[in-house]
């Protein structure tokens, strides 16, 4: 509303990425990606650890600043330094490998900290909002705990209400599931299958395979910082075309 | 979350200490207590305990006063050491480590000797500076250096991803630091600032160089007055330790104990 969103519109990509380059010192981690996702998307990236993966999803939000070449969110560019931070935190959302659940707030608290001082909205909005959103992540009867109190996969879905409470466009999920005890893997993923399923457009780093198979439109496999083979999953995971992509699909599958 | 405090021995171990100490005080006296006609060792000491406790008031506040300063000017020394600005940075962290690594006793020296003995106000007004507040302010300085260090420290002992998390969330820094980083340093602060207050507590007999009636320059003069004999040594020294114990060793227990429920409770 208030942001500025350029020309875009919703025939065009939602995130493109051209060009992407990123070091870190001589290293270099992100070797030339382009990516571009249509609102409503749900693409997922996999490849080998190391390849490269995390550091291009967190370029999306601007936590990992380029190198080189452009990161666009609804037509405007990440990594302009004029760029006012706040219009593009509120349309991108983030879930981290590790949840990153504020340890000193309630789950309630957790969700609502952010549109409150942030977006500085009504507090009875925010709070209905929020019990809604713990409602549909299914930790309705949670929200007075502590984050201490709960397991990793619930730490995880207040996690994702946290990110839906401002509203985002995007929502980006970095190894959401890489930390947790296998049985709780589940419930995090029908979470954000729920989610895809409701038309939000999602980009998700991730070693789920089946995971990434059942939900995405589209899926890129990277190696050493390039996107070596895109298409729909059915292509990736059932007609490989590049040797890397095939080696690495015969040792997870 | 975590269970209320248990009560351990060291909920009687204080007092029963404290008064063995003052026991071996009253034997140490008796037994000295040979010759006739003259006072006693313990009655002398006796005689002199509201002047000696008198000058303990005066560690007291200075103490107080000292930590109060401190933590004050430590804290904002702590903030400007974690400016992402190099030119607040820079002086913060060269102050820190100035009064960090500097003997107090030099400090205070040089503190006692730098400020001058009055002060004129801008009205015109001459206002004595009297030389128990320089040495407070002297206390506070090596304190401050500390506290400004634990600040420091705890900020940066906080996990990456809270800010990470903060910042995808479009907290500002100001934001971050204030709702998400400083509620949780607290708990980590709290321990470490009271070991402080308590090492302050013990150095500020220091200032009895320095010619401030404390506790230490009080029973000192007492002794002098009651004729110097070396009787006295044994019972006053001892009550003097005592009194002291008698306030600091509740407060490292406390500290104990809040760092073990702070290192049990995540």
């Amino acid at each position: 509303m208030m942001s500025p969103t350029g020309n875009w519109t919703v025939e065009q990509p939602i995130v493109a990425l051209h060009g992407v380059h990123k070091s870190f010192g001589s290293l270099e981690v992100l070797k030339g990606i382009d990516i571009d996702v249509m609102k409503g998307e749900v693409v997922c990236i996999i490849g080998p650890s190391g390849s490269g993966k995390s550091t291009l999803i967190r370029t999306i939000n601007g936590l990992t600043p380029v190198s080189k070449g452009s990161v666009k969110v609804e037509g405007i560019e990440v990594h302009d330094a004029k760029l006012d931070k706040l219009a593009l935190r509120r349309k991108v959302g983030i879930v981290f490998q590790q949840y990153n659940l504020f340890p000193h707030r309630t789950v309630l608290q957790n969700v609502m900290m952010a549109p409150l001082l942030v977006l500085r909205e009504n507090r009875t909005e925010v709070e209905e909002r929020a019990r809604a959103l713990l409602a549909k992540v299914k930790l309705k009867d949670k929200e007075n705990a502590y984050p201490a109190e709960l397991s990793g996969g619930q730490q995880q879905r207040v996690a994702i209400a946290r990110s839906l409470c401002m509203r985002p466009d995007v929502m980006l999920f970095d190894e959401v599931t890489a930390a947790l005890d296998p049985e709780t893997v589940k419930e995090v993923l029908v979470t954000i299958r729920d989610l895809a399923m409701d038309g939000m457009t999602c980009m998700l780093v991730t070693h789920e395979m089946g995971f990434a198979r059942e939900i995405s439109d589209r899926v890129y496999f990277t190696d050493a910082g390039r996107i070596v083979e895109s298409g729909p999953p059915s292509q990736i995971f059932e007609t490989p075309q590049d040797p890397r992509t095939q080696e690495f699909l015969s040792k997870v599958l | 979350m975590t269970p209320n405090w248990t009560v351990s021995r060291l909920t009687w171990r204080a007092p029963v200490l404290a008064a063995g100490l003052c026991v071996l005080a009253t034997l140490a006296a008796m037994a000295q207590d040979g010759s006739t006609g003259r006072p006693s060792a313990l009655a002398t000491l006796i005689t002199w305990v509201p002047f000696i406790l008198k000058g303990f008031g005066l560690n007291l506040v200075m103490s107080v006063l000292a930590m109060a300063l401190a933590t004050v000017s430590g804290v904002i020394l702590g903030f400007m050491q974690i400016s992402p600005v190099t030119l607040i940075r820079l002086p913060a962290k060269l102050v820190t480590n100035l009064f960090r690594n500097s003997p107090w006793l030099v400090i205070l020296f040089a503190i006692m000797f730098l400020v001058p003995f009055q002060i004129t106000l801008p009205g015109g007004d001459k206002v004595m500076v009297p030389d128990w507040l320089k040495a407070t302010f002297g206390f506070s300085l090596p304190v401050m250096a500390n506290v400004s260090e634990i600040l420091r420290g705890a900020v940066a002992s906080i996990p990456s991803g809270q800010w990470e998390s903060a910042e995808s969330l479009a907290f500002t820094r100001g934001q971050t630091l204030r709702h998400i980083i400083l509620p949780q340093c607290i708990r980590r602060m709290l321990p470490p600032w009271m070991n402080w207050y308590a090492l302050l507590t013990l150095m500020t007999p220091m200032a009895a160089i320095l010619g401030v009636n404390e506790a230490l320059g009080n029973t000192q003069a007492a002794m002098e007055a009651a004729g110097s004999r070396p009787e006295f040594l044994i019972p006053f020294y001892l009550f003097l330790m005592t009194i002291f114990f008698v306030v600091i060793y509740p407060i490292s227990i406390c500290t104990r104990r809040l760092e073990k429920r702070f290192a049990t409770g995540s």
